[in-house]
């Protein structure tokens, strides 16, 4: 991912963060939600211009679940697989996004609008089962529900 | 201006996703369609606690709960309810489905509940400052500033007897005098709202229904400490929460209740925002700091604790939501009022979240020393299918478990820990007895395997090691010696991880092992799922 404009709006993200002490995960934020992953000549620039070892950007890259160094989907569903949802039948909504998406935990569809993820708690177990669609939270999952959540994203 | 009647519409992640902006949009609509736009406010709310059925709408002064309202129901609520004076009775809320509790007044006569950390939360407009001010928000701050010294403040917040609500149990006010005696001009007030124990969802309600309460707290904790700059910590599943933070945070600072001088005192205070991006062991307070810091959230060494070396190196007090918003509360009616409440030991209230198989989901506070068996049984419902309970993990995976003959414990940080359980977060997952032990267990400790962030073996390896072998189990692989080996390494895991999570990971499995030892032998020995949970796949296939 080269091209000038980038590095220009790279340099415009590093420098709203500026005033912050220790800015790096800020930035690395914000370039994940502008690109939806940080490629790896992005990671190079920003370690140069912050004057952070590269090894040191990666290391955080790479530590955060939500920080990506490979291209993910347009949309990323995020499936709560911990007890409180476990024991509401989190493992069938994840059947059932499989068999939707025709993807296995970990994949993107081919055309590449879903990243299918599985996650720790989302903290609305009162409606459990539970995922996550990018910034928006679904609860009390069926398999009907499911399927008519994924229609108003393809 | 004087309405006689406002309307609050719940804007929370559940309810958004549900319509809740359309419905917002479409009741002005038709209240300015029917000229009732001078008499009817409609206003934002937070979650009634946990909440009814999503999106509701509650109407005042009449307190009528509809829930779940959709697009289409609007007009009639307007026309019958807001314009003849009829409210709609097939779409008021009735408490007997399935809900998350909604824990609100009229419909729920829960004797029990005390609110003190949720006293506005679906009360009041969270993105409304004036809302907030109008329930004596802020006036702590002004009384600390003009009235108290900051060891009077500290004094107050040590009797109330105050423990820390993110899991420990350590007492605030003792944190906060380390803190103010820690050598240092520049020091920190953080805020720790990476809430992550599975099964809790108390801080999100906080931040989402009542975001003032934190920042009025931060600033009189920095007020007692002697610092000019707080840090929230939210995590990045909470977008909700962290919008109304900010938008708190900006009316704060036009209200000149955050910046410079501070109601005209010479103090003076920022609160900033920093987001999470997935990482549990970030809610340790080391690793968190590590976060803000921008680095990779692994756990410091201790001591120095934060108190003496926090954020960037200086003294800092890291707190979680719901202690903080027990402050502005002490602060106004004082430590002896909050001693009143709960058990002499372990005073004040607790919000608990009821998760797992119970019928009623959700949060309720309550004072400290209530019982599992009122949670559970009264607050809760029972158990969903009538079911029997099998156990119940309090505080989160890294919580301990109690049994059906443990429900009558009184639940507080002291009492639970004599039966080598926690109090934790107050997570509560209920689970039934069509449910399989081995794959419980299986779930918790997969959760730290993931979870774990790698930097020391005890806990990276061993709860791979712990994981594999509960594969094994399940799939009719045991071997004899898999529960020893279980125990032998659960221990050591325990004694020897450098951090609490890497210490807490092994507690559902120990605990699991000595409660439930026949259905994991029957496993073993009998290639036997007792609740057939378990596939036993692989001893099919070995015959084939």
């Amino acid at each position: 991912m080269t091209g000038l404009a980038v590095y220009e709006e790279i340099d415009e993200i590093i420098g709203k963060h500026q005033e912050e002490k220790t800015p790096l995960l800020s930035i690395l934020q914000e370039i994940q939600e502008r690109w939806r992953y940080l490629p790896g000549d992005v990671l190079g620039y920003v370690s140069r211009k912050l004057d952070i070892p590269s090894s040191m950007v990666w290391g955080v890259a790479t530590f955060y679940s939500f920080l990506k160094t490979e291209p993910a989907g347009e949309y990323v569903i995020r499936v709560c697989c911990n007890a409180p949802c476990h024991v509401n039948g989190s493992v069938d909504v994840l059947k059932t996004l499989q068999k939707e998406l025709g993807i296995k935990e970990g994949e993107t569809s081919r055309d590449g609008k879903f990243t299918l993820e599985t996650t720790s708690c989302l903290g609305v177990c009162g409606v459990a089962p539970a995922m996550m669609i990018n910034d928006v939270t679904y609860g009390n999952l069926s398999e009907d529900r499911i399927r008519e959540i994924l229609a108003l994203y393809r | 201006m004087f309405y006689r009647s406002h309307v609050l519409v719940e804007m929370t992640s559940n309810s958004l996703v549900r319509g809740a902006a359309q419905i917002k949009e479409r009741l002005e609509r038709e209240i300015e369609r029917l000229g009732l736009d001078k008499e009817i406010k409609v206003l934002e709310t937070g979650s009634l606690g946990a909440a009814l059925p999503s999106p509701f709408v509650v109407v005042y002064p009449d307190n009528i709960v509809y829930a779940p309202v959709t697009v289409s129901d609007v007009k009639r609520i307007v026309e019958e309810h807001f314009w003849k004076g009829r409210p709609v009775g097939d779409l008021i809320f009735s408490p007997s489905e399935r809900r998350e509790i909604g824990v609100f007044l009229p419909y729920f006569p829960l004797t029990k509940e005390k609110r003190v950390v949720l006293r506005n939360s679906g009360q009041i407009d969270p993105t409304n400052i004036e809302e907030y001010i109008a329930r004596d928000g802020y006036l702590a701050l002004s009384r600390v500033l003009t009235e108290m010294t900051p060891e009077e403040v500290i004094a107050e917040v040590k009797k109330s007897g105050l423990l820390g609500r993110g899991g420990a149990g350590f007492p605030t006010g003792l944190k906060w005098e380390f803190t103010k005696n820690a050598e240092g001009v520049e020091k920190y007030i953080v805020c720790n709202a990476d809430e992550g124990e599975p099964g809790t969802f108390k801080d999100r309600l906080i931040l989402e229904g009542d975001p003032h309460s934190i920042i009025e707290a931060m600033a009189i904790a920095g007020y007692a400490v002697g610092a000019g700059e707080g840090y929230i910590y939210v995590r990045g599943e909470y977008p909700q929460s962290i919008n109304h933070l900010r938008i708190a945070i900006e009316q704060a600072r036009e209200y000149g209740l955050l910046g410079e001088n501070i109601l005209g005192s010479s103090f003076s205070f920022e609160v900033r925002i920093r987001k999470g991006a997935g990482a549990y062991i970030c809610g340790e307070e080391t690793a968190l700091l590590e976060s803000i810091e921008g680095k990779r959230g692994i756990p410091r060494n201790k001591p120095p604790y934060p108190a003496q070396e926090g954020l960037w190196g200086k003294p800092t007090v890291i707190n979680n939501v719901e202690t903080l918003a027990n402050i502005p509360p002490i602060i106004l009616q004082g430590a002896d009022w909050f001693r009143s409440i709960g058990t002499p030991t372990c005073t004040g209230t607790k919000v608990f979240t009821l998760t797992g198989n119970v019928n009623n989901l959700g949060l309720i506070e309550v004072p400290m020393g209530i019982t599992l068996r009122e949670l559970i049984f009264e607050v809760g419902g029972g158990i969903r299918g009538g079911h029997n309970l099998k156990l119940v993990q309090t505080g989160g995976p890294s919580g301990g478990t109690m049994t059906p003959d443990l429900l009558d414990v009184p639940m507080a940080f002291d009492t639970l820990s004599r039966y080598d359980s926690a109090l934790g977060s107050g997570a509560l997952t209920v689970i039934d007895d069509t449910h399989c032990i081995v794959d419980v267990v299986r779930n918790f400790m997969e959760f730290f395997l993931y979870e774990s962030c790698g930097k020391c073996t005890p806990c990276r390896v061993g709860t791979k090691r712990i994981v594999e072998i509960l594969n094994r189990i399940s799939e009719g692989r045991g071997e004899p010696s898999d529960l020893e080996n279980l125990r032998y390494m659960g221990e050591h895991i325990k004694s020897t991880s450098f951090c609490g999570l890497g210490q807490a990971a092994p507690n559902p499995l120990l605990r699991s092992l000595s409660f439930f030892e026949e259905e994991f032998r029957a496993h073993l020995e009998e290639k036997r799922c007792p609740v057939d949970t378990c596939s036993m796949k692989t001893k099919t296939k070995i015959l084939i």
